[in-house]
């Protein structure tokens, strides 16, 4: 009977506790609004995990010169992102696709406006497995009757009578990702894709990775960062796309002739939010001035340098600077 | 010695039997040590105090789990009296109060359905109720709520069986004795059950503080430097934390993840334990 009294009383302790957080909290929050000239507040980000990676170098190297500036990153994918960008809920919305038309439409009919900004480029890699030696490289075409389901072909002699008479392995990122839109939208064309046991589609590119590893029939896309990273267990096709055959390296990714799988990778800013709050005109900034060493620093191709200082010249004035 | 025969076959089919039982035990231990000695080969040389204090970061080698272990403990805070309160409140009613008939019966049925509902559906009902309709927007506490709602089923039916295992005959003598309802369940029935709602209330909170997918839907944050200073702050989890990094493409990643895993195990262990050991203290007295 004691024992249980004690319990109850601990329960009631924390829920006190938990309660007296809010008000010192409370308080703390308007402190901070009173204060927004000195740049704190908060900074929303959310989108594309893709861009993830660029964008907790950026937060995190920000934290550490504005510590003050609380920011917040998530990844909700793309498509998730435009949905809190779109209604005004946060003020960066990560992209590893340009934003859609619908899109576009839901921000205007909520009155937010978004500024799309380049971060830096991904090259899309097609890759094979290491143990596979009878493939280099793949036109457009061939991609497409690999992917396609209209196309009805499942082995590799179908595609290339050179090729063996094996039943193809096909992975795949998620069709809700921004690099699978990406690829429909360029290779696919936005036909319907295969779509039968042989097809393995993952959120996790690591998942597809180790699939492709160890299946000399297999193939499959993902983010450059994905093969840099395990050269040694995969090799990237040159894609031809009627001009010969290129491979995806930092130059042929930044100067665009690894077509047309370069794609650039994007962060949407609330315009509204840019000339309204501070901090988030002052983050962006922060974000394009170190961009190219972020996209270095976790395997994306950072953009020349001028496009860096042209897009911070239009934020300025966005932002009436 | 005519029988002899099917008697052997009978040992025989004790002896296979055990055999078979005792292989069936250690497949799960031997993929239980497999993940083990992994996760901790993986991970133990990634695990110091820097990962303990430091926040997310875009080096594996500075990179922490500060922010996920002190939002997991904040939301165990919360999700522990809203999801226990209420669950033991809701199996005392259905128990004790609620007269036998058949829409009693519609409530037991829809509780025990609601414990296998997938946990994206209590994220896609905490952003609609908790984030948007209640305007808590993507903050701690509309997280901690989902929570709750997630676990709340466990709780219950575990509640429900302990509550029902109590004798009856306790509960007559003690009204016989003169005491009222209340009083009853309050001194006589909560204390005899205690053990079993302890072990499901444990249960379902380690399932909680395992749980990824609702956390994302109602906006748990990636990478956050700051830790929560009030209901209404942003917040990370260890899961979410954890889920992040092993999606890079660079390998030391894995690693880091190992580290956060043993981290979560270690949590996990420790609330175990300490249920383990409140349980104890009741069965001895009662």
């Amino acid at each position: 009977m004691k024992n249980i009294k004690v319990i109850m009383m601990a329960v009631l302790t924390i829920g006190l506790l938990a309660a007296c957080g809010t008000n010192e909290g409370n308080n703390e929050n308007q402190d901070h609004a009173g204060e927004a000239q000195e740049l704190s507040g908060s900074v929303a980000i959310d989108g594309s995990s893709t861009v993830l990676p660029i964008m907790e170098f950026l937060t995190y190297e920000y934290n550490m010169v504005k510590s003050e500036v609380e920011t917040s990153l998530n990844s909700s994918g793309s498509g998730g992102g435009f949905k809190k960008s779109t209604v005004g809920e946060i003020d960066l919305s990560n992209a590893s696709r340009p934003i859609q038309e619908e899109e576009r439409a839901k921000a205007e009919e909520n009155g937010t406006e978004l500024h799309e900004i380049e971060l830096a480029y991904d090259g899309l890699s097609v890759v094979v497995s290491q143990q596979n030696d009878f493939i280099e490289n793949i036109t457009v075409e061939q991609l497409r009757d690999i992917f396609l389901a209209e196309s009805g072909k499942t082995k590799w002699s179908e595609i290339n009578p050179e090729w063996p008479e094996e039943e193809i392995y096909v992975y795949s990122p998620g069709h809700d990702s921004g690099t699978f839109d990406y690829f429909n939208e360029v290779i696919l064309e936005e036909k319907p894709m295969r779509q039968d046991e042989n097809v393995t589609l993952s959120e996790n590119d690591n998942t597809l990775v180790t699939g492709i590893t160890n299946d000399p029939n297999a193939i499959g896309f993902f983010g450059y960062a994905y093969y840099l990273e395990n050269q040694d267990k995969l090799k990237v096709l040159g894609v031809d796309n009627g001009d010969g055959a290129i491979k995806p390296n930092g130059e042929t990714i930044q100067d665009g002739s690894y077509a047309p799988l370069s794609r650039p990778l994007f962060t949407y800013v609330n315009a509204e939010y840019l000339q309204d709050k501070p901090q988030v005109h002052d983050f962006t900034v922060f974000a394009l001035e170190n961009a190219g060493a972020a996209a270095q620093q976790v395997g994306y191709v950072a953009l020349p340098d001028e496009k860096y200082q042209e897009q911070i010249k239009t934020i300025n004035e966005l932002a009436g600077q | 010695m005519e029988n002899s025969p099917r008697i052997k076959r009978r040992v025989m089919l004790n002896r296979l039997f055990k055999y078979v039982i005792i292989v069936a035990t250690s497949i799960a231990l031997i993929f239980l040590a497999l993940l083990m000695i992994r996760i901790v080969n993986q991970g133990l040389g990634y695990l110091n105090m820097d990962f303990l204090k430091n926040f997310s970061a875009p080096y594996p080698d500075s990179a922490g789990l500060f922010a996920g272990i002190i939002g997991s403990l904040f939301m165990m805070l919360i999700i522990a009296p809203v999801a226990i309160l209420l669950g033991v409140a809701t199996s005392l009613y259905l128990e004790e109060y609620a007269s036998q008939n058949k829409f009693t019966r519609f409530i037991q049925v829809n509780i025990q359905n609601l414990a296998g509902v997938p946990s994206i559906v209590y994220g896609l009902l905490g952003l609609t109720f908790f984030v948007y309709l209640l305007n808590f927007g993507y903050t701690l506490l509309a997280g901690a709520l989902t929570m709750s709602l997630l676990i709340l089923p466990v709780i219950v039916v575990a509640s429900q069986e302990a509550i029902r295992s109590v004798p009856n005959d306790i509960r007559e003598a003690s009204i016989a004795m003169g005491a009222t309802k209340w009083q009853t369940i309050w001194r006589i029935v909560l204390p005899a059950a205690i053990p079993g709602i302890l072990t499901g209330s444990i249960l379902a909170l380690s399932r909680a503080i395992g749980e990824t997918a609702p956390l994302i839907i109602v906006g748990a944050a990636t990478a956050i430097y700051s830790i929560p200073d009030s209901l209404l702050s942003k917040y990370t989890v260890m899961p979410i934390q954890i889920y992040s990094w092993t999606m890079r493409p660079q390998e030391e990643w894995q690693y880091v993840a190992g580290a956060g895993i043993i981290v979560l195990l270690i949590i996990l262990l420790l609330m175990n334990s300490i249920a383990v050991w409140i349980r104890n203290k009741f069965q001895n007295k009662y």
